[in-house]
């Protein structure tokens, strides 16, 4: 028997291979003991609560979750984890280079647990078919990828042993893009993808500074509350751990933050009086043991709780507190688009319908939680951060500091997933603030519970629409009104009243439009940017609208949505006429064969089960969602500026300012980079994100990387190239090579050229640390104009168009729903990387997915991951891609963007289908089984 | 807090008879699947008793009368333990645990031991007629587990008493027995039920059902039988259209809740519907 602490024998046992002792707490988790002890930081942590299987590891031949293991227990046993499976030399080992070249790892913070699992499951079984790779990753989950990439990966190794078991030899993966001029529209590897599938990229949490404190936040249990803090006096002298403890009027600058210049309403620590549950008002520095040894019960604070506005209703009563000052009435910031007279062409058509659509919150759910360190360097302070935006969040740091922007850098790490929610300041202001009083490294991970309750989500949503038609099936007018509640601050809440307005009534052409909106504050959890800024919500009425229109005039939903589809040459609803690039008619018809075949399947389906009520047996059904959605910032300015330097020693920089969170934006301006100077992707050294040494490409958000950021990478190529022809006085057509020290340009007749590069002045460029002997700028600004008081103007320069079937199977007795396949049809202008583009797409559908059947966030009751359900391996269902390149002239090489495009068909696709098996149209989300149930018994 | 990992039995009911060093009962911990989830960001303050270490509480393994499962042994385990088909519901269960690295990890004395109202393995050891196994420095004694669980998270478990195991009882000789598992949940993988039924049925040589135990679980504080049903059942044909007998009253005594899982009349409605199917199959 053994008591604790641990007598010094402490705990024995092998991992990948090699002994060791842990002189540990017996109860530690194993997953504490790899990362913080042993420095394994392979092995990433999500949920602490086996409910991600981030991180997954093998003891003795079993996946096991590191989280849920104590330390005593691994005494003499032995366990591997995700550095075990490379060689010695750091080769990838099969497992982890099919990974590699089928894109399984985009944000790759569940990729280690997920190699282990996958690992784990073909030694078991090296036959393994789909059902087993399913079971064998079924407790591992993906934010990104909706699996699909994971499980072609994982068939792929078992196929290429199970040959190798027979002919010997395995069969080289193909490799491509790597050759010059060949980058886009290959499926170059991810350039940042190697040390994802190794285990050794570093995240947020990953970065542990030897003698770094961390910092907790105190947080509200209330969703309003005033409270008073008392004597901290006696709490610092009973822990001695404690190192600094700062509140809201220890704020170095302005305690006040938010996206709009404008909207600044959100403490970095609330003073006085909170306005929603999570809040933080305290903070305490210190050890990270220490910190935990401090109870809530000991902190003093004094709660007075308040009547807290928990709905939108509530929020717009006359009877309401106001919550800000600034915006009486509760409603922070209303949108608005109007064009012709809506009421007169809905009176004049002959037929409408009518629909209210009510969503609720959609939690981000990045398998990483918001995590990073910071350090103070004189007057300058360092973040090191995960996050989608380090020009913002420089910007942001600054003011709450009150020193100058330029004193802040940000070296964004590692991004184990955003999709909007590390677009809003996370660690970064207490991190911050520690750091610069303490003057020591402070770095602070959230728990699970913590990501969730002070993070911001997916707006919830309250809609009224009606559209009309013409008896020829031709739309006429819609009318629209949405609300959305920003919850306690602003967050982007501006930005989504704004961008649905001009895309409230989706990709088709109508004679009258008037759309309204509303960000209301409530003190509900903030809502922010979630993958497609409040579009999603108001695609669910749109699309619902179009299937009830083209029942009306008996036509089939496809069709009625080709006859309606904005094209080139149509006139959006905001007065922006659409010149090219707009193929979401081609979208359809590359769906049509799909849509014939998979209804008449259903319908076959059905028959044979029988017909009558109550419907018994399963019903099949397929419907369509088709989107529309504006690459960029709606209606402001959005530039990006990349450079491009070559270096004396012949070294070419890509300085990138833009943020890789797992979409391959790295990738893709790296790709789009070297065909543009005309060099090998492999030639080309990235310096990503570091505000220090990269100029501002703008926020990896509204599927802007690609266009924006990728003309700027383009610009930059072209720069340099024109730079180099004109001192090796040579035409486009000269083949370039880097060598070491110099740069030779070979034309088509032989001719050769050397630039020696020594012998160039250095050039500026935006790293300081860099030195440079030639360096290509590009900026990029969308075209766009202002908006009027009736939202006309020019929002945006160009729009993805894309549009997806689901095939769904409906217990009607029990109300679940299983999607079986969807079929996307996606137009990208171009795709830069088409294995990117699918990554993009299957993982927007799984999103979609979630948000349509199953995800939904409840303050107080579902902060973890096993209460909170995101789709799981065996909740995906075969998809399809159909990349549709209608090519957008100023895009870079065509290419506009598919990040958030991909997850806005996929709800209403889905609900179309339910209704198309079953006969209902679920309108309120998820459509969890208790409400489809609930809709089929009313029905009956 | 202390921790202890002893390696006999007898060891870890001498120190559950003298309670935690801390003064409070020891927390009992074996796989940890539902110790961990619920300290997520706290700084642990109990007084842990560790019993993985504890040989005689691995196995499953066949005795007079009827099978043991022992407090150590695993869902993973008993998936992959050779087993009659009476078992074919409890291991239907065990793949329904979380995913294969809880399953590899969980106990399924530890389920029981937890009491949440949704757990899986209850509602099929009643069917199974499982009796608890509680040792104490006193003695042993034996409770049904439909006496074991009396509430969410409660047991009749003392603080000085340890669960070494199951008993599952035998099937009635002669009889051909068998039983399964209905989950319903929100997800493939990794799913609390919303709902979940198992349904136990011994068919005598003639063809008819000779004895039913079926149970509902996540339909109340604690997974319930339906005696009604269950009487109703007795002496009928063993045939998959026996399951019409299934009457919404049969379940009335069932108290569900209104949860983030789904209403309590969606639990109730599809409740029955779980009944109806898992007896269709059981008699199939």
């Amino acid at each position: 028997m053994t008591t604790a602490p641990a007598p010094s024998p402490g705990i024995a046992f092998s991992i990948n291979g090699r002994g060791v002792r842990a002189h540990v707490d017996p109860m530690r988790r194993l997953s504490d003991v790899l990362r913080d002890d042993l420095g394994l930081t392979g092995t990433k942590v999500g949920c602490e609560a086996g409910d991600c299987g981030a991180c997954t590891i093998r003891l003795n031949g079993r996946q096991v979750e590191a989280c849920l293991v104590p330390a005593a227990q691994v005494q003499g046993l032995a366990l591997e984890t995700v550095e075990h499976l490379a060689a010695a030399d750091g080769t990838p080992s099969d497992l982890q280079a099919a990974f590699l070249a089928h894109g399984a790892a985009q944000c790759g913070i569940c990729t280690p647990g997920m190699l282990m699992a996958a690992d784990t499951l073909l030694a078991a079984n090296p036959d393994a078919d789909a059902a087993a790779i399913r079971d064998g990753i079924g407790g591992v989950l993906c934010r990104c990828t909706g699996y699909v990439k994971i499980v072609e990966a994982i068939a792929a190794t078992r196929d290429a042993r199970r040959a190798e078991r027979v002919n010997g030899s395995a069969e080289a993966l193909a490799n491509t893009g790597r050759a010059v001029g060949t980058a886009v529209g290959s499926r170059l590897e991810k350039v940042d993808g190697l040390p994802r599938v190794l285990g050794t990229a570093r995240y947020g949490a990953d970065h542990q500074p030897e003698d770094a404190l961390t910092v907790r936040a105190i947080r509200s249990p209330h969703a309003r509350a005033r409270f008073v803090i008392g004597d901290l006096a006696p709490l610092r002298s009973r822990h001695p751990g404690l190192v600094d403890v700062f509140i809201a009027s220890d704020v170095p600058g302005q305690n006040r933050y938010g996206i709009y210049p404008t909207g600044k309403d959100q403490p970095a620590l609330a003073s006085g009086i909170v306005r929603h549950r999570g809040e933080a008002v305290l903070a305490l520095v210190g050890e990270a043991d220490a910190l935990a040894a401090i109870q809530d019960a000991e902190l003093p604070i004094t709660w007075e709780p308040l009547p807290a506005i928990r709905g939108l209703d509530e929020a717009l009563a006359d009877s309401a507190p106001t919550l800000h000052k600034a915006s009486p009435g509760n409603v922070l910031i209303r949108g608005r688009l109007a064009t012709g007279d809506v009421d007169a062409v809905l009176a004049g058509s002959v037929a409408t319908a009518d629909v209210e659509v009510e969503t609720t919150w959609v939690e981000h759910a990045y398998i990483e939680p918001e995590a990073g360190f910071a350090r103070r360097v004189g007057d300058r302070i360092e973040l090191t951060v995960s996050t989608q935006a380090p020009y913002m969040d420089r910007d942001e740091v600054a003011l709450i500091l009150g020193i100058p922007p330029g004193d802040v850098r940000i070296i964004p790490t590692a991004c184990g997933g955003g999709f909007g929610g590390k677009l809003d300041l996370g660690v970064h202001a207490l991190i911050a603030i520690a750091a610069w009083r303490t003057g020591r490294p402070v770095r602070a991970v959230w728990t699970r519970p913590e990501s969730m309750a002070a993070s911001p989500k997916r707006h919830p949503s309250r809609i009224r629409a009606t559209a009309g038609i013409d008896a020829d099936g031709r739309l006429t007018g819609y009318r629209f009104h949405g609300d959305f509640d920003t919850g306690g601050y602003a967050s982007w809440g501006p930005t989504v009243a704004n961008r649905v307005p001009v895309h409230a009534m989706g990709p088709y052409a109508f004679d009258a439009v008037l759309a309204t909106t509303r960000a209301v504050y409530t003190n509900n959890p903030p809502a922010g940017a979630f993958r497609g800024f409040g579009v999603p919500q108001a695609s669910i009425a749109h699309e619902a609208l179009m299937d009830e229109l083209a029942a009306r005039v008996g036509q089939d939903p496809l069709e009625f949505r080709h006859a309606n589809a904005l094209r080139a040459g149509s006139t959006t609803a905001s007065g922006q006429r659409l010149e090219a690039s707009a193929g979401l008619r081609a979208c359809l018809e590359a769906l049509r064969p799909h849509w014939i075949r998979l209804r008449a399947e259903a319908a076959a389906h059905n028959q044979a089960a029988g017909e009558g009520a109550p419907l018994s047996g399963t019903r099949r059904g397929v419907g369509i969602g088709a989107m529309w959605y504006g690459i960029g910032n709606t209606a402001l300015a959005n530039p990006s500026t990349i450079e491009m330097g070559v270096t004396p020693d012949g070294g070419v920089v890509l300085f990138c300012g833009a943020v890789d969170i797992g979409q391959g934006a790295s990738t893709v301006l790296v790709q789009i980079a070297a065909d543009a100077l005309g060099v090998a992707p492999s030639t080309i050294e990235l310096v990503s994100g570091d505000t220090d040494r990269t100029a501002d490409a703008g926020k990896s958000s509204a599927s802007r990387q690609t266009f924006v950021s990728g003309n700027a990478a383009r610009l930059a190529g072209e720069d340099l190239r024109r730079q180099i022809q004109r001192l090796a006085e040579v035409g486009d057509d000269a083949v370039l090579t880097f060598g070491s020290g110099v740069i030779t340009a070979v034309e088509p007749g032989g001719r050769s050229t050397d630039i020696e590069l020594a012998e160039l002045p250095s050039v500026p460029v935006r790293d300081r640390g860099a030195a440079c002997v030639l360096a290509g700028r590009g900026t990029f600004d969308p075209e766009t104009t202002p908006l009027d008081a009736d939202g006309q103007g020019v929002p945006y320069q160009t729009y993805a168009f894309g549009a997806q079937i689901a095939d769904v199977e409906v217990d009607p007795e029990l109300g679940t729903v299983k999607v079986r396949r969807i079929v996307a049809a996606h137009d990208v202008g171009r795709a830069i990387n088409p294995t990117q583009v699918e990554g993009q797409i299957h993982g927007g559908i799984a999103q979609g997915l979630g948000f349509a059947l199953m995800e939904a966030y409840v303050p107080g009751r579902t902060e973890n991951l096993h209460d909170y359900l995101i789709p799981t391996v065996g909740d995906m269902p075969e998809i399809e891609c159909l990349l549709i390149e209608d090519p957008e002239p100023s895009g870079p090489y065509g290419a506009k963007g598919v990040g958030e495009p991909a997850l806005i068909p996929t709800a209403p696709a889905i609900l179309g289908a339910i209704h198309d098996a079953v006969g209902v149209r679920i309108t309120t989300l998820p459509a969890s089984p208790d409400r489809v149930r609930a809709a089929i018994l009313a029905r009956a | 807090m202390a921790y202890v990992r002893p390696a006999r039995l007898g060891e870890a009911l001498l120190a559950l008879d003298a309670g935690g060093p801390g003064g409070a009962p020891w927390v009992i911990v074996a796989g940890a699947t539902d110790h961990y989830p619920a300290r997520v960001g706290r700084a642990p303050v109990e007084d842990v008793l560790d019993v993985t270490a504890i040989d005689r509480l691995r196995g499953i393994t066949a005795v007079d009368g009827g099978w043991q499962i022992g407090a150590l042994a695993t869902w993973t385990e008993l998936v992959e333990t050779p087993l009659p088909p009476i078992f074919d519901g409890l291991k239907a269960a065990a793949l329904a645990v979380g995913g294969v690295q809880i399953q590899a990890r969980g106990t399924i004395v530890g389920n029981v031991c937890n009491a949440s109202p949704a757990a899986d393995g209850l509602p099929n050891l009643l069917a199974l007629d499982a009796q608890v196994e509680l040792t104490s420095r006193g003695g042993a004694r034996i409770v049904p587990a439909g006496d074991f669980v009396i509430g969410n998270r409660s047991t009749a478990r003392r603080a000085d008493e340890l669960v070494t195991g199951l008993f599952v009882p035998a099937p009635w000789p002669g009889t051909s027995a068998r039983s399964v598992f209905e989950k319903l949940g929100s997800r493939a993988y990794l799913v609390i039920s919303i709902a979940m039924v198992a349904a136990f049925v011994e068919i005598d040589a003639g063809g008819r059902i000779a004895r039913a135990r079926i149970a509902v679980g996540a339909c109340s504080e604690v997974a319930q039988r339906l005696p009604a049903l269950e009487a109703a059942l007795a002496g009928r044909p063993a045939a998959a259209a026996t399951a019409v007998l299934v009457e919404p009253d049969h379940l009335a005594h069932l108290t569900p809740i209104d949860d983030v899982r789904g209403s309590a009349a969606y639990r109730r409605d599809a409740a029955v519907t779980l009944v109806r199917r898992a007896l269709e199959r059981v008699l199939a």
